[in-house]
């Protein structure tokens, strides 16, 4: 697979563009209806819609912009290709699952100034007592 | 880049000069360093999504039609791209500017939908300055739009090159590229779709 040739499927109709495309509507149709109108529990809407995305970047990969093609007989570039978006990925989901788990789970609470009285109206930009019991509720 | 190589005659026009396959490769590298920018954007936004200050929580303003509406004009220019490419690698000049064309299109169209929708947000009583929440929905969501705006200049400009010059080794590894720049942008879209707006309006409902 890694390895074929680049040109050999654009001969004819463009099947693969158009598989890719219906896939990618029934894809975001679906994670809208899973969203929207299912009484799954949050955990379980948050893990079906962001498997949908995944899936569907893959198929953008492979399907639009043929990251398994190669530019010489040999598979180095395909492996490249595919090795830098799998190490960026990787990098995006640890600054993004990293992030939320540090600023969320509860670490704040052991900020000190957390347990002495507010004695001022202004607040930090909605670091609001009732946000932040609802956020612990609704993260993952 | 001046010897003379051998090739298969099935490899792509845009392979075919040294320059062609190191720029390829060069911008996938490049989207590599995409992600991990849009990733931070990402980040933020999920951090701050409940400071939302005085102002309304972005799953409050979030409309379904709206969002469809760019999610499938930006889906199918992605599918309109990968068709024009397709055609340029029959040699399709015609075929490559026309789908190309129509990528733009359905890309403008998608920008004016988006700016109708922060101008309702705005109207609505959340800009950027509003929340943390709101200033990290700006940043992350104005940010790809910026992207695609830049791809709009971007892809007219090699357009005019290819309706000049024709496909040669040079034009087609630049229109490869800026392919690959724009489904990558619907790449970010599918994200942006996921984790703002559907887990807005989840949270916002439940």
């Amino acid at each position: 697979m890694a390895s074929k040739t680049a040109a050999n499927e654009h001969h004819g109709f463009p099947w693969k563009h158009l598989i890719g495309f219906v896939l990618s509507i029934v894809l975001t149709l679906f994670a809208l209806w899973i969203a929207l109108e299912t009484d799954l529990s949050m955990t379980w809407i948050l893990i079906i819609i962001f498997g949908f995305a995944f899936l569907q970047a893959a198929l953008q990969l492979l399907m639009f912009m043929h990251v398994t093609e190669n530019s010489t007989k040999s598979n180095l570039t395909s492996r490249v290709q595919i090795g830098n978006i799998l190490f960026a990925a990787f990098v995006a989901i640890v600054i993004v699952i990293g992030s939320v788990w540090v600023m969320t789970a509860g670490h704040a609470k052991h900020d000190k100034n957390q347990h002495a009285p507010k004695t001022e109206n202004h607040e930090n930009h909605g670091g609001g007592s009732e946000h932040d019991s609802g956020e612990h509720g609704s993260h993952e | 880049m001046a010897h003379a190589e051998t090739h298969d005659p099935n490899t792509p026009l845009e392979y075919r000069s040294e320059t062609g396959r190191l720029n390829i490769l060069g911008f996938w590298i490049f989207l590599g360093a995409e992600i991990a920018l849009f990733a931070t954007l990402f980040a933020t936004y999920m951090v701050l999504e409940h400071r939302i200050a005085d102002g309304p929580s972005p799953g409050e303003l979030f409309e379904v039609k709206s969002l469809l509406i760019q999610t499938f004009l930006l889906l199918t220019s992605s599918f309109t791209c990968g068709l024009a490419v397709h055609e340029m690698r029959r040699q399709n000049v015609k075929g490559l500017i026309t789908w190309m064309a129509i990528t733009l299109g359905l890309g403008l169209g998608f920008l004016y939908f988006e700016i109708e929708e922060f101008l309702h947000f705005i109207h609505e009583g959340a800009n950027i300055g509003t929340s943390a929440a709101w200033s990290g929905f700006f940043v992350l969501v104005g940010t790809h739009g910026a992207h695609v705006t830049f791809g709009i200049f971007w892809v007219t400009m090699v357009l005019i090159q290819v309706a000049k010059r024709g496909l040669t080794p040079a034009t087609s590894a630049k229109v490869f590229i800026t392919s690959l720049y724009w489904h990558f942008l619907d790449v970010v879209w599918i994200f942006i779709f996921t984790a703002v707006y559907l887990m807005g309006m989840v949270m916002h409902n439940g």
